[in-house]
């Protein structure tokens, strides 16, 4: 991956590598020609976004949210849940009423 | 065509059954969603069970709801308990959700039938409806044309008649926009009135259910039965709604608007013309109308094209091939979840996860994901302060009518454009509105924009009548 350092906001131009890093961590995998395509499409979209980067905003919170979030409780009272049958007939793989998912890895098979 | 208010009050006085009413809606469905593409799924048998439990209702002089016996087309990613769910995705084709989303259920006690589910752009991402792993939907004004999106399934389900009523979800527009484009009322109501629980997410500080209807009233009608608390959304607000259909006829004497020029210069000639016209008609309905600019809005496009890609990424993780919906076999976990997602997400999908993954990376955050959630504040401020001088904003909701099916789906940026208008109210969580006002140059409907602060949706209806009043007869009605 190329030096993040050396960019400064606004100016950064994304990379073929850049977008083969990005789709490795999104769990993707895409063709050669895939990687040509979004590299193209997605510095567009990131050329577009130049306008917001290079705004002096220092002053600003970020707002994370339109509301003022607050935390929701309720009393810790048994209720009725999601029948565990229907659910599991939904997972494309189950053994011994659990979700069954291949090894991960490092582990013995 | 009659209205769901009127239709609703022929049900319940027993002078219409409700089963007559889904037989025909399911009729003009078989006849014509063939070639329209506005439904996913059609849930004939359970539709016609609900409809003779609104009739018996009535029989037995219990009441049957506000919305007895009125076909509903509901957007598919909302859940329906054992009915397929499909968000557009191939990654969910199959899935039958174990419950039902909390609209589902308030349209149940209202006495609404549900119909089926329609058609949207892949987990919501999209303007045309063209992203669907299951074709694109046609604009049923001209068949040519894409009905808008992300809900075009259901714009065009009511436009073409199927439903009277139809619900959508919107995250940058996707309600307002395609109810412009095919020519009816679809609205947005304010972040956490209407509860989002069995919502699929797509971008959760932004997603917001509302309604599709050919009228005002109706619109007002069924957000009246959407909106309240829900203890299963935490985002959902405590408050009571104030109801909406009870003033939506008062008018718009002594109403201050603000005719926003930042939302109607960028336009399309034609487009322009028609939010002035509807201005005037305002002014002429006794409304104070000024013109003003809000030039904070011009960088509302830019951020949420960094927050909601950004949130997409983290809320589409689940698809993993483990609980639901697709699995691609791979010889450990990491290669099936990475199998699986390939294969089963569509090219706008990969586009945004991607994108927002990237805004979210080490040495990007700054740059982009804060910088847009600061842009976010700018944007809020910018509506508190135009809130200070006028009680609405009005502006056109999307740059252009209808374009042609394919014109945009190989260039992101310019798909994306059509969304410049309806996403400030997402960012700042308001409620707004698209009405519905005479045809461009080519015929084909444009809509206008009302939008209010945060629980205005009553002078928001007010307004929005207003606006449907003087509007120029379509062409062929």
């Amino acid at each position: 991956m190329s030096d993040h350092e050396e960019r400064a906001p606004g100016r950064v131009t994304l990379s073929r590598e850049d977008v083969i890093y990005v789709a490795r961590l999104a769990r993707l995998d895409l063709r050669d020609d895939e990687v040509e395509l979004f590299t193209a499409q997605l510095r567009t979209v990131l050329d577009h976004a130049a306008d917001v980067a290079a705004l002096d905003l220092a002053h600003l919170e970020p707002s994370s949210h339109p509301i003022a979030l607050q935390n929701v409780l309720r009393p810790d009272e048994p209720r009725e849940s999601l029948d565990r049958g229907e659910v599991l007939a939904a997972a494309p793989e189950v053994e011994d009423h659990q979700f069954r998912v291949p090894r991960i890895g490092g582990e013995a098979p | 065509m009659s209205t769901a208010l009127a239709l609703a009050a022929e049900v319940r006085s027993g002078r219409r059954s409700a089963r007559e009413v889904v037989e025909e809606s399911l009729a003009a469905v078989a006849a014509s969603n063939g070639e329209l593409n506005a439904f996913l799924t059609v849930v004939g048998d359970e539709a016609r069970l609900q409809a003779d439990a609104v009739d018996a209702a009535v029989a037995d002089g219990r009441d049957p709801g506000p919305l007895a016996g009125v076909p509903v087309a509901l957007k598919d990613n909302l859940c329906t308990r054992g009915s397929l769910t499909t968000c557009g995705s191939r990654i969910l084709e199959g899935w039958r959700p174990p419950y039902d989303a909390t609209v589902v259920e308030s349209l149940r006690v209202a006495g609404a039938i549900t119909i089926g589910k329609t058609n949207m752009d892949e987990f919501a991402m999209g303007s045309s409806t063209e992203n669907s792993a299951f074709g694109p939907t046609r604009n049923p004004r001209h068949p040519g044309k894409v009905p808008g999106g992300s809900s075009g399934g259901s714009a065009a389900a009511v436009a073409a008649g199927f439903t009277l009523l139809g619900l959508g979800s919107d995250t940058g527009g996707s309600i307002r926009q395609p109810a412009a484009l095919c020519g009816v009322v679809g609205m947005k109501p304010t972040y956490g009135r209407v509860s989002r629980y069995g919502l699929v997410a797509f971008a959760s500080s932004l997603d917001q259910i509302g309604p599709f209807a050919t009228t005002v009233e109706d619109a007002a009608l069924l957000y009246d039965v959407l909106a309240g608390h829900d203890p299963l959304d935490s985002t959902s607000l405590p408050s009571v709604p104030e109801p909406t259909l009870a003033s939506v006829h008062d008018g718009s004497e002594g109403i201050r608007v603000g005719l926003c020029r930042d939302l109607v210069d960028g336009c399309s000639p034609d487009v322009a013309a028609r939010v002035h016209e509807a201005a005037d008609a305002l002014a002429g309905a006794g409304a104070k109308v000024e013109e003003i600019s809000v030039p904070e809005f011009a960088y509302g496009l830019s951020a949420y094209y960094l927050i909601a890609p950004a949130e997409a990424s983290s809320n589409l993780a689940r698809y993993d091939g483990v609980r639901y919906g697709l699995r691609v076999d791979g010889e450990d976990a990491a290669a099936m979840n990475t199998a699986t997602r390939t294969a089963g997400f569509g090219a706008e999908v990969k586009r945004r996860v991607m994108l927002g993954t990237y805004a979210l990376s080490a040495g990007y955050y700054d740059a982009y994901y804060a910088q847009a959630q600061r842009v976010r504040t700018l944007v809020m401020q910018a509506f508190d302060r135009a809130y200070e001088s006028v009680d609405v904003l009005l502006g056109a909701t999307a740059p252009t009518t209808a374009f042609d099916l394919g014109a945009k789906v190989d260039d992101p940026m310019a798909m994306y454009m059509n969304d410049v208008c309806t996403i400030p109210s997402n960012l700042s969580g308001h409620p707004a509105i698209s009405v519905p006002f005479g045809t461009g140059d080519d015929g084909l409907p444009i809509g206008v924009q009302v939008m209010a602060p945060a629980l205005g949706e009553a002078i928001l209806f007010r307004l929005a009548r207003v606006v449907e009043a003087h509007a120029p007869q379509a062409a062929g009605s």
